[in-house]
């Protein structure tokens, strides 16, 4: 059968020389590796569950009466896209575990690519050769964060109105030219046109998918190119790389990352409930609730629209730079500037122009894992600032008094992990002590004579303190 | 401590078996480009243990395979169905983990990276890549006349994205409101003046027009008229204290919804009309005066007036422009 198969191929396609390197593919081994893979299969298990989705979803606006399984809407009147996710989510068997698979997988799928970033950037890993599949998936995790906020604005529930009112408002204050662009995204001053939806609609299941499709296989194909990054250590150097061929170790282990990744999203979309749109109730323009919280990947827009003072720049009556602008606009700005300019930051900021396929642990670049720590906290704190309505309501800390707290932090803070985060890597760096493998030091003994006996010694066996 | 002879040559001895070891250890030759990579270390064999962890996990997963397809059939249900497959799913990842890590050859294999920037077949591409420059006199000519043609051809492709949807213009600054339009609530009733009480707060909507243009909705409160704080021209437009104010917010266009009127004045926070997005609070004893929060602007005032039917309506449309700031909105 084997022999069949690979003779068909090869003398057909010339495949056997290719098979044979693919199956030989050295992956060298670091549970940090996994996070990318973890943000790939999300995005199978997307693709699948979205399928099934999009075979219901109904991207219309005109009203309709329901009649469908949910008692307490029946008879109410609203608009289709709501109906047919209702009618998905009580009347389609298994439509609310595609549903709610979906929007947890959308979650993990960002979480994820966010986590790879970090592991990347404190690695060192986007330095030379790799600066271009690091430009790729930083576009990636942009394109990630979009695609998930078109997916729950589809619904029309109170959700993702209030979510896309923000949007058109953020869209708006763009100076000089917001106004018309959220005009001609919206089709209309918003709520928008009827040709809003299938507009939405046609970027969440056809547009940003094949683009994170195609960056995914260019991420890939590079990463083929370059080989992975490693860690020193063993036969790990920077000519050769050291780990588990693709076939059969690997490719069994990974398989299995695959099933058990799908395996925990369908676990939390058949047990966990996600988004009850049910419960937030149709949008009309007139309607809000604080009830109803976004996505966690869009609490760092939330939290620098509100962090935000009410300053807005007006000359004489004419206004130029209006509020949401400063809070969803430049300040993602600023973060995605910042992280596609970082290989470059980084080179000049070490004069370190040769190719590095050998990564550094955290520790051993103080000044780079200290700045960015101390940005990763400065976004973190407008994050946390973003959930400080639910802070209010399960400890009762003031609001008004949390959003001075948070302003303060978000410029403190980054400073105080900065100054922390760096100490602690050059401490670690002199000690050779690692945080999570316990400690390696000896306890000594003054002797009466003077000196010192070892109690225990550096493996932390007791030892007779000769 | 002294060290016999003996001793001695058994070190040696020691030593050169270390040498042989070591060396067999070290990094041997990177393979050259053809060659598969180079098997380091191979552990064959697997483990009884294992292999029957293994067919256990494989087993379960079948159980709740054919438990998903026999719920789905008889009577689905998501926590099931859920559980059913992720269950399947985390049972044979589980198993092909275990597979890879324990029942087939463990091996460590170490391959080669390429090595890229060959100085010569640059050169090479770069020569390539200017070989259609020869000989031509005009050249910078001819690609700027390229270049050109190009970007305007560019442009020219992009233009008909403009008929997307109009243009701003003054669309948002129109609102249904004009003098003697009624207020009517959510159900198309009209609304009395001696509805609206004070610590209550009344949606409102134009009568006979949409409601969902953000020019559109109303919140109405009842303040005790010795406790309004605005100009004459405003409380003209607020009878017996009752007053009217946009219900988007100018921040970023979500309702405002919320009304925190003091239970307990000598205790509480003043009243203010809060919007649940971002927090702007509004005063709505001084014309909407922001308070706190990220708006821009103050919350627009709908003057008001009440008929002889006692109902409620319009006394002229709203005196600032209503919605979310947009760049080149003008503040009158």
């Amino acid at each position: 059968m084997i022999r069949r198969t690979v003779r068909f191929l090869d003398e057909r396609l010339g495949a056997a020389p290719a098979l044979r390197s693919a199956l030989r593919y050295v992956f060298p081994d670091h549970w940090s590796f996994m996070l990318g893979e973890v943000a790939l299969y999300s995005f199978v298990v997307l693709v699948g569950t979205g399928i099934f989705l999009t075979l219901y979803y109904v991207p219309s606006d005109e009203l309709v009466t329901y009649h469908g399984g949910y008692e307490a809407l029946r008879g109410r009147v609203f608009s289709e896209q709501y109906g047919s996710v209702l009618d998905l989510s009580f009347d389609v068997p298994a439509g609310l575990l595609m549903r709610q698979t979906h929007h947890w997988a959308a979650n993990v799928f960002v979480a994820a690519i966010v986590l790879h970033v970090v592991r990347i950037v404190l690695t060192g890993a986007f330095r030379k050769p790799r600066e271009l599949n690091y430009l790729v998936g930083v576009t990636m995790l942009g394109l990630a964060i979009f695609e998930g906020f078109l997916g729950y604005s589809m619904i029309d529930d109170l959700l993702s109105g209030m979510g896309l009112a923000i949007a058109y408002s953020v869209a708006m204050s763009i100076p000089a030219v917001g106004g018309d662009f959220a005009f001609l995204v919206w089709g209309d001053e918003f709520p928008g046109s009827p040709s809003f939806w299938p507009r939405l609609e046609i970027l969440h299941v056809l547009i940003i998918p094949v683009m994170l499709a195609g960056l995914i296989g260019l991420h890939l194909a590079q990463i083929v190119r370059q080989h992975h990054t490693q860690f020193p250590g063993g036969l790990a150097s920077e000519r050769a790389i050291e780990g588990t061929p693709m076939w059969p170790g690997y490719a069994l282990r990974s398989g299995g990352l695959l099933l058990m990744t799908a395996g925990l999203l369908f676990l939390l979309g058949g047990l966990v409930q996600i988004n009850p749109i049910w419960q937030w109730g149709p949008y009309e323009t007139w309607l809000s609730t604080n009830g109803a919280q976004p996505d966690w990947y869009l609490g760092w827009l939330i939290g620098g629209l509100r962090l935000m003072p009410p300053l807005e720049i007006v000359i004489g009556d004419y206004t130029l730079v209006p509020n949401p602008f400063f809070g969803g606009a430049l300040f993602p700005g600023i973060v995605f500037a910042v992280l596609y300019a970082w290989p470059w930051i980084d080179r000049r900021r070490f004069g370190d122009r040769a190719a590095h396929n050998l990564l550094e642990r955290p520790r051993d670049n103080p000044r780079r894992t200290a700045a960015f720590l101390g940005f990763l906290t400065w976004v973190f704190v407008i994050f946390a600032a973003g959930a400080g309505d639910r802070l209010y309501l399960v400890s009762s800390m003031p609001y008004e008094g949390q959003v001075w707290f948070f302003r303060a932090a978000a410029v403190v803070a980054p400073f105080v992990v900065w100054f922390v985060a760096r100490r602690v890597c050059e401490e670690l760096r002199a000690r050779e002590d690692h945080p999570l493998r316990g400690w390696t030091g000896q306890v000594v003994r003054r002797t009466a004579t003077g000196g010192f006996e070892t109690l225990a010694g550096e493996d932390g066996r007791e030892s007779d303190g000769r | 401590m002294t060290q016999g002879p003996r001793n001695r040559i058994l070190r040696a001895l020691l030593a050169l078996v270390a040498l042989v070891l070591g060396r067999r250890r070290s990094p041997p030759e990177p393979p050259s480009r053809d060659e598969p990579p180079l098997t380091a270390e191979r552990e064959v064999g697997a483990r009884r243990r294992s292999e029957n962890v293994a067919l256990v996990l494989l087993a379960a997963a079948t159980l709740a395979a054919i438990g998903f397809s026999v719920d789905y059939v008889a009577d689905p249900d998501t926590q099931v169905l859920g559980l059913c497959l992720g269950a399947a799913l985390v049972l044979i990842g589980a198993a092909a983990a275990l597979a890879g890590k324990r029942v087939v050859p463990r091996e460590k294999a170490v391959g080669e990276y390429h090595e890229f920037g060959d100085e010569r077949r640059q050169e090479e591409v770069q020569a390539i890549v200017s070989e259609p420059g020869e000989g031509v006199s005009r050249r910078r000519l001819l690609v700027v006349a390229g270049g050109t043609a190009g970007a305007t051809l560019g442009a020219a492709l992009v233009v008909p994205a403009a008929s997307l949807g109009p243009r701003v213009r003054d669309r948002v600054l129109t609102t249904p409101w004009r003098r003697g339009v009624r207020l009517v609530d959510s159900h198309e009733r009209p609304i009395d003046a001696d509805a609206v009480a004070e610590g209550t707060m009344v949606s409102a909507f134009p009568d006979g027009a949409p409601r969902d243009s953000l020019g559109a909705s109303l919140l109405v409160v009842r303040i005790p008229p010795g406790e309004l704080d605005m100009s004459a021209e405003r409380r003209a437009g607020a009878p017996e204290g009752i007053v009217a104010y946009s219900k988007i917010c100018p921040h970023a266009g979500c309702a405002v919804s919320i009304y925190r009127h003091p239970l307990n004045p000598p205790t509480a926070p003043e009243p203010a009309l809060v919007c649940p997005c971002h927090y702007s609070t509004f005063d709505p004893r001084r014309a909407g005066a922001l308070v706190f929060g990220p708006a821009g602007r103050d919350l627009p005032q709908l003057p008001l007036q009440v008929n002889a039917g006692r109902q409620l309506e319009a006394a002229g449309d709203f005196f600032d422009p209503i919605g979310p700031s947009y760049g080149g909105i003008r503040t009158r």
